[in-house]
């Protein structure tokens, strides 16, 4: 057990190595941005000047390793664009994203779980075959599109909803949050919504095909032979087997939904991480971009290690091996 | 009787006490990216600067019709010699803070806009040091005579020395050190308006400031700005009537934007000018099909790639009709400007074919040809059409269009043989442009943008007379004979003036500005 969590870190820190080096690299063709800093009358001198006081001028290997050794003290430098601390920009931004994404992924759930079921109980009637259709739409419609399509009908139509931003917060120690106001929930509606539906329809599909094969094991039919109802057969034993596979998809897919908001935030102006790296790309603000990319990695990286140890948890299987199956 | 009046006198009271309330407007307003800093002598940014005259007040400010800089922290200037210029400031300024405004405030304020972390130098040029006569006069003392001095103090605004001092930002945020400082978050001005909240990204609401010297015919109370970066959001924040005004709606919704009942859209010049520079110093360009020679060096060629240029067309398919097509590099309200320098030369690519042939090319070249793609409106798309034009006459431009990040940072390493570039006149003077685009790469802001490195003795000339020349009739004739040079020897070939349109609610007053910027005194809520 105790071998199997180190050799898991292990492969963890060179994951977060091979991230850290691989962002580092792509920043080195993203661009400039002293440019920007100095503006367009820039005099060539001055532009060489703050390069080399930036350590932009340096090797790529020493800028590299100084990268590192402050990363890993959680110091990310100062972002080029704002002029603020990079772990301060992150630490205001990451609790509008998690709360996003929290939302988004109950919002999933709540709503996936029973359409799926409902889909595989009640297979072949029309209300299940409109359900695969809209589900098949969630599917492949891009994002920004659904976003917008949101914001013409529910904000500038119909006037229910803000088109942007996340409202007022309420300051819990060095948490923000809005979910404690109306106002907050008024806001967070539609971007919840708009990010919850590529996960809600990969739920509701992946509950259907599972409770499909549930229901055609032996012991399902045991339990009918047994004369149980098709309430308990239904609720009480097969999806409670369906929803292994589907809560470890939900946690992989909860890292997903954190990382790959960027496109939400950006369509609804939501002040999380995804749209302060969207900004730093455009700004060539290496800092920010940097210190994102490797804490989505460790997100990725965090989540993946919880999933494997809670295996390692649930099934007595990879115990018997000394956890080299798997 | 007395009980009447009585009443009157209640109601009187009343209708005072109540005016205030009555009157409190708020005007949201949005555009696609957030202000750099709050710091007003750090970074050099246009949105920036913008709001900053709101929260606080320079020495003169420019007026929003005329362009000319009018008195606003000093009443009155003089020349005392061609290289001291003594200003009275206005009496009974104070900060919002209630402190008054002194001269060791002015000497403070530019000191720090001249140090090392700033990046208000280029408005300091010329200047070299200010001193302090009396509490309400300065002097400026400069480097040698500055015709341009009352439009660089535009750009340099006032704070509170003892406020910088008690919060330790003495001098301006400096992105290369590790901390942020007080000045980056927090204001102290003189202005219309306070800060009262800034949350970067997100809000920056700013409010009347009850310490304001001066009277406005503004009505605002309270000015929330939230940047919105994406185009449809943006609109739709507008349309939803959730912001009163945006600064740069998106060419496809103007149509719709117009149409709409209780929107109004208004257009403007802006003082920026869309060119083309050609690489006018290499021997042989990279890329081209021309072995040993630069073709680019030939004036007649350069006649040529101008003349097959279709400027109306460019003006009604590619710009939809916002763009003024010009043949000169500085916009109308730019001092130098003429009726003549702005003819273009006509559309004839029948003559350009011939200025081909004769130059040696009967069928054109190869020639590589960049252009950003996100930094002016449709900057791809025009360049996409002037490669076409230009493929009528024989001339085979490679267009590869760069995000502005990577874009400015390769031309400026010398390395286009072609590229288009857009230049903004915030002096209102042509010496800012002439001397950056066309004077001979050298010290000091001469030619920091001269990317193709043209280079003209005539024009070196020109250039180092008007930066010294004060009398003024004799210096706008030769800003005017710098231009003309410029476009007799096709130094860049000039496309367009950029048309900016503000959208808005049909309740608010503004008044447009070729600086794309709000004037905070003539902003009303109705």
């Amino acid at each position: 057990m105790f071998a199997f969590i180190l050799r898991r870190l292990l492969q963890a820190v060179v994951v977060m190595v091979a991230v850290a080096f691989i962002a580092f690299l792509l920043f080195q063709y993203v661009g400039d941005p002293v440019v920007f800093l100095l503006g367009q009358d820039a005099k060539p001198e001055d532009i060489r000047q703050l390069r080399s006081d930036l350590g932009l001028d340096q090797p790529f290997f020493v800028q590299f390793w100084h990268f590192l050794v402050n990363a890993v003290q959680g110091e990310f430098g100062l972002s080029l664009r704002q002029g603020a601390k990079v772990s301060r920009l992150i630490a205001e931004r990451f609790p509008a994203t998690l709360e996003l994404a929290f939302v988004a992924a109950f919002l999933a759930l709540a709503i996936g779980i029973p359409m799926g079921v409902y889909a595989a109980l009640r297979r072949g009637t029309v209300m299940s075959q409109v359900f695969m259709t809209l589900s098949l739409l969630g599917v492949s419609l891009p994002t920004f599109l659904i976003g917008i399509l949101l914001i013409l009908v529910f904000a500038v139509h119909l006037g229910w909803f803000p088109s942007f931003g996340r409202g007022e917060t309420v300051q819990l120690g060095w948490w923000t949050t809005g979910l404690l106001k109306a106002k907050g929930w008024h806001h967070i509606t539609l971007p919840a919504i708009t990010l919850a539906i590529f996960q809600l329809t990969l739920i509701m599909r992946l509950v259907r095909a599972e409770m499909l094969e549930v229901l055609r094991t032996d012991y399902v039919k045991f339990a009918r032979a047994r004369g149980l109802s098709d309430r308990a057969i239904h609720f009480g034993h097969a999806l409670k087997n369906t929803l292994v596979p589907v809560m470890t998809i939900t946690g992989l897919q909860l890292g997903g939904l954190i990382a790959f908001a960027i496109i939400t935030e950006t369509v609804f102006q939501w002040p999380g991480m995804g749209l302060l790296f969207i900004q730093a790309v455009t700004f060539a603000d290496i800092p920010v971009m940097a210190a994102y990319l490797c804490l989505i990695a460790l997100i990725f990286v965090v989540i993946n290690l919880v999933v494997d140890l809670l295996y390692f948890a649930v099934d007595p299987r990879l115990r018997v091996g000394g956890g080299r199956g798997h | 009787m007395g009980m009447k009046s009585a009443l009157v006198c209640a109601a009187a009271i009343a209708a005072l006490a109540g005016a205030p309330a009555l009157h409190a407007k708020t005007f949201r307003w949005s555009s696609a990216s957030d202000i750099p800093t709050l710091d007003i002598h750090s970074q050099n940014n246009a949105l920036g600067n913008g709001v900053h005259a709101a929260i606080y007040d320079s020495l003169v400010y420019y007026n929003s019709q005329t362009f000319k800089p009018e008195p606003q922290l000093a009443t009155s200037w003089r020349e005392i010699t061609p290289t001291q210029v003594r200003f009275t400031l206005r009496p009974g300024v104070k900060f919002s803070d209630g402190s008054p405004l002194t001269a060791d405030d002015v000497v403070f304020s530019i000191t720090r806009a001249m140090s090392k972390s700033s990046n208000y130098q280029v408005y300091t040029q010329g200047i070299d040091r200010v001193v302090k006569v009396s509490d309400d006069t300065v002097d400026f003392l400069m480097k040698g005579p500055n015709p341009v001095l009352l439009n660089q103090l535009t750009e340099l605004r006032i704070m509170s020395k003892a406020w910088a001092e008690k919060n330790r930002s003495v001098d301006p945020k400096d992105i290369r050190t590790k901390d942020e400082t007080f000045a980056h978050r927090n204001a102290l001005g003189t202005g219309q308006f306070t800060v009262k909240e800034w949350q970067p990204d997100q809000r920056l609401v700013l409010v009347k400031n009850p310490n304001y010297w001066g009277r406005t015919d503004s009505n605002v109370t309270e000015i929330v700005y939230t940047p919105i970066k994406s185009e449809a959001t943006r609109v739709a924040a507008l349309l939803s009537g959730e912001v009163d005004f945006i600064l740069d709606p998106s060419p496809q919704d103007l149509a719709r934007l117009r149409s709409s009942q209780a929107l109004k859209v208004i257009d403007g010049v802006e003082n920026r000018t869309i060119f083309f520079g050609m690489d006018q110093s290499r021997d042989e360009l990279p890329g081209s099909s021309v072995k040993g020679k630069n073709p680019l060096k030939d004036l007649r060629v350069r006649k040529a790639l101008y003349q097959s240029i279709d400027s109306d067309s460019l003006h009604r398919v590619t710009m939809r009709g916002l763009s003024q097509p010009t043949g000169t590099i500085v916009a109308p309200q730019v001092a130098g400007w003429t009726e003549a320098v702005h003819k273009r030369l006509p559309y004839d690519p029948d003559g350009a074919k011939k200025l081909l042939a004769e130059a040696g090319y009967p069928q054109g070249f190869e020639v590589d040809f960049a252009c950003p793609n996100n930094r002016y409106i449709n900057d791809e798309e025009i360049c996409q059409a002037v490669t076409a034009m230009w493929s009528r006459i024989g001339v085979r431009a490679k267009l590869r269009t760069l995000p502005l990040v990577t874009y400015f940072p390769m031309i400026q390493r010398y390395e286009a043989s072609i590229y288009m570039l857009g230049w903004g006149v915030p002096t209102f003077d042509s010496l800012y442009s002439l001397q950056s685009l066309t004077r001979t790469v050298g010290q000091g802001g001469d030619g920091n943008y001269n990317v193709g490195r043209y280079s003209n003795q005539r024009m070196d000339y020109v250039v180092d007379r008007i930066k010294v020349e004060t009398d003024l009739p004799v210096r706008n004739r030769l800003l005017t004979e710098g231009l003309q040079l410029s476009n007799d020897t096709v130094s860049h070939i000039p496309l367009h003036n950029q048309i900016i349109p503000w959208a808005m609610k049909k309740t608010i007053d503004a008044t447009h500005r070729a600086d794309n910027r709000l004037d905070w005194r003539l902003i009303k809520v109705n």
